[in-house]
């Protein structure tokens, strides 16, 4: 068993398009459309929650043997929430207004249902180091649906792409063009979600009910 | 009394957990395919928000607080002390209700440890985190122990109504003619999509 045998590259391939967090296994759905209206803080969401995953899933794995079962979601969330903990420090020391715009989504990541999900259908059965590589997948399948979403937010929202105002650039205004407000508000996150889960199983049929 | 009612009826319409803040989306999409589990579900979460936002609140304020019993700020610990209430509760509740209503518990008994990780739960607590703080003539504010069961109450009975209303859509939609890729999750997105624009016609109300 090398360390990228077929079995653990499956681990780390599938989750970003096969079974993706977000369009497929359908977990996680709350933190990626509420952090998505602008670019920044979507990728550092992206990468919290890519992190947080990683961590909590080599943890579990490394003590799977000694959870008793019936207290097995328990321990999951403390695991969880002492790690959340730890990102939401950092960030509020080191990026203080993408924590602010972040506000009550990075304490969600604790009841981010990928978590759950990777923990107890994953590290729960599996050495540490597929563990691994199973949550770096599925962080970052989760993480490359919310910069999709907040690009074409941010971009027909509010003219700008990380804060540089591309739309003014390429004289998108001269010729008339509005800020779409709908694009920042809620309705908007939902039905772009709905065309990324549209064209997904346009093209993959296996994926269609 | 008022700030009471105006708390409740904004936290149902205006900052609907669902419409507003995105909260609670995995059980909202997965358990909305008929009305019976969806009332269901919506009441075990009313029933669980209300008594684990109190419950909070009161940790919140008398604990963690820096002018709490212990004097030292501990507001960092709030996260892991949260969930724990929370959980620690659902398999309270998860308990009693077995014990003593088999058939609630038959109805709820799958929903219940679902809840513990709701994030409507975990997102109302900590919202009512952040409001503590803001000054007492905003509409949203949450002054005492009152206005925090207020709240609960509010956010609670606003995810219940969106979810009863999508799963009736949804069982109507059963027999509508949608195109392949369509169907399931990406027409449920944009029945969502098109409930929430509905939904913030609510938004300038004010009482």
């Amino acid at each position: 068993m090398g360390l990228f045998s077929k079995k653990n590259k499956e681990a780390l391939n599938t989750p970003l398009f096969k079974e993706n967090p977000v369009t497929v296994q359908v977990l996680g759905i709350c933190s990626a459309l509420a952090v998505t209206s602008k670019l920044e803080p979507a990728i550092v969401m992206g990468l919290s929650v890519t992190i947080i995953v990683a961590m909590a899933n080599v943890i579990i794995s490394l003590i799977r043997n000694t959870i008793p079962m019936r207290i097995r979601i328990i321990v999951q969330l403390v695991v969880v929430a002492a790690l959340v903990t730890l990102v939401s420090e950092v960030l509020k020391a080191f990026a203080y207004d993408v924590s602010v715009q972040l506000s009550v989504y990075i304490g969600l990541i604790i009841t981010n249902c990928i978590l759950m999900g990777r923990l107890e259908a994953f590290a729960m059965q599996n050495k540490p180091w597929p563990s691994f590589l199973d949550g770096i997948g599925n962080g970052v399948g989760y993480a490359m649906i919310l910069v999709i979403v907040a690009f074409f937010r941010e971009l027909f929202g509010s003219g700008t792409l990380l804060n540089y105002p591309v739309l003014e650039k390429i004289g998108m205004y001269e010729i008339g063009y509005l800020n779409n407000g709908l694009m920042l508000m809620t309705p908007a996150a939902f039905i772009l979600i709905a065309c990324i889960v549209w064209y997904q199983r346009a093209k993959d049929k296996s994926l269609q009910e | 009394m008022e700030h009471f009612i105006s708390l409740l009826v904004r936290s149902v319409f205006v900052d609907n957990m669902v419409f507003a803040f995105f909260l609670g989306m995995c059980s909202y999409l997965a358990v909305s395919k008929s009305v019976k589990t969806a009332v269901g579900l919506g009441f075990a979460v009313i029933f669980v928000q209300v008594i684990t936002l109190p419950v909070n609140y009161l940790l919140q304020t008398k604990v963690l607080a820096a002018d709490g019993i212990l004097g030292v700020d501990l507001t960092f610990l709030a996260f892991i002390l949260f969930i724990a209430v929370i959980a620690g509760i659902v398999q309270l509740v998860e308990m009693i209700v077995e014990r003593f209503a088999p058939a609630l518990y038959n109805q709820l008994g799958i929903f219940l440890p679902l809840i513990a990780v709701n994030c409507a739960i975990m997102g109302g607590s900590l919202f009512m985190q952040q409001r503590i703080g803001l000054p007492a003539d905003n509409s949203q504010a949450i002054t005492c122990f009152g206005d925090s069961i207020a709240f609960a109450i509010g956010s609670g009975l606003g995810w219940m109504i969106a979810i009863v209303l999508f799963a009736a859509i949804r069982e109507k939609m059963e027999y509508c003619n949608i195109p392949k890729p369509l169907r399931g999750l990406g027409i449920a997105f944009i029945t969502v999509g098109l409930m929430a624009m509905a939904f913030m016609c609510f938004s300038g109300i004010k009482m």
